[in-house]
């Protein structure tokens, strides 16, 4: 594969960065992305990865465009209200970059379809907004093998990690065992969220993501990033294996995609 | 002095406040401490039987209690500590 006098010109600015170069740019237009929601982070995720010349990026959203939505989901416009999330961010994508391919799937993910979905491509970013997608994403995407990059926020706070347990860093389930049952904790409407919070944890996603995939920098696989847009302070804490993961563990309990995945909407 | 660090969620017990004091010898300690100046935050990090419910996690210094000695982790004057729960908005 080469890069055209078009890429080399429209990636320049990346491609004269010394840990990306052209191998590096050639990297990331055959780079394979998974966007587990087409929301609050995927939008601002998606935007930089297709920016980035991402070769294969996909859509994965039930919903369709809401009024509400527009605070904070920057790949769909008043003109999008009433599409499918995949086919109004589908025309964001291909207007900012036309080189790329998207593959968009107007569905939400469960047991059944989700594993020959994130098996398609190489890293997948969960920008769900809900407990149980999370856990099934992460589930699958370790017996997929797949590097997840997992961001999620509430209301002025924000979190961020990588899931390589196939890589010997520690699964989602080592950080948070269990999801909260449902009805102890404030349910999506009633939470609310910073718009702009949403764009300072996906475009960390889209970078942890660009990261992974040109093998440059530092992962953050064994910390978990804690944003405070308040009082305007990152943390990081530790982010150990867990050897009584029941997932990725020596003794697992869970080994297929089998469990109950159906903890309602709770944040 | 512990300096504790309460998440967004956990705010409207603290008044609002993102950080509090406490004088705690353990971490189970400082729960009950919290829990007499702002009633509630106990139900919010253990369950019925007084065990750290699984989705919220508590670092010393960056470090999960659950790798230390848990709800027996020991604390000393200047140690901070974060409640960290599972938060999944997108």
């Amino acid at each position: 594969m080469e890069l055209t006098d078009q890429q080399i010109q429209r990636y320049s600015r990346q491609i004269i960065l010394q840990d990306v170069g052209g191998k590096g740019q050639i990297k990331l237009n055959k780079a394979k992305v998974l966007l587990i929601g087409a929301g609050g982070l995927g939008s601002p995720a998606a935007l930089y990865l297709a920016a980035a010349g991402i070769g294969t990026i996909g859509l994965v959203d039930g919903d369709v465009v809401d009024l509400s939505n527009l605070q904070r989901q920057i790949l769909h416009s008043t003109a999008t209200i009433g599409q499918p999330k995949v086919e109004s961010g589908r025309k964001t994508l291909s207007a900012i970059n036309p080189d790329i391919a998207i593959n968009t799937y107007h569905q939400l993910v469960d047991a059944d379809n989700i594993l020959p979905l994130v098996s398609q491509y190489d890293i997948v970013l969960d920008g769900s907004d809900n407990f149980a997608t999370r856990f099934l994403v992460n589930d699958a995407c370790f017996f997929a093998k797949k590097t997840l990059i997992s961001a999620s926020m509430f209301r002025f706070e924000g979190q961020l990690t990588t899931i390589k347990p196939h890589e010997g860093y520690p699964c989602y389930r080592c950080l948070y065992p269990e999801p909260p049952p449902a009805g102890l904790v404030p349910n999506c409407q009633e939470a609310g969220v910073l718009g702009v919070l949403a764009g300072t944890m996906g475009i960390l996603q889209a970078s942890e993501a660009i990261k992974e995939i040109l093998g440059i920098g530092e992962t953050i696989a064994n910390k978990l990033l804690i944003y405070d847009a308040l009082e305007m302070k990152f943390r990081k804490v530790g982010r150990p294996k867990d050897s009584a993961c029941p997932l990725c563990g020596p003794n697992p309990k869970i080994k297929d995609l089998s469990s109950d995945y159906t903890v309602t909407c709770t944040i | 002095m512990i300096k504790v660090r309460i998440p967004t969620p956990l705010r409207p017990l603290t008044k609002g406040q993102g950080e509090v004091e406490a004088k705690a010898g353990s971490v189970l300690e400082m729960i009950e401490t919290l829990n007499q100046a702002h009633p509630g935050i106990k139900d919010r990090l253990c369950d019925e039987t007084g065990e750290l419910r699984r989705f919220v996690n508590i670092y010393v210094n960056e470090e999960d209690i659950r790798f230390l000695n848990g709800k027996e982790t020991f604390l000393k004057d200047g140690d901070e500590v974060s409640i960290v729960p599972a938060i999944a908005g997108g």
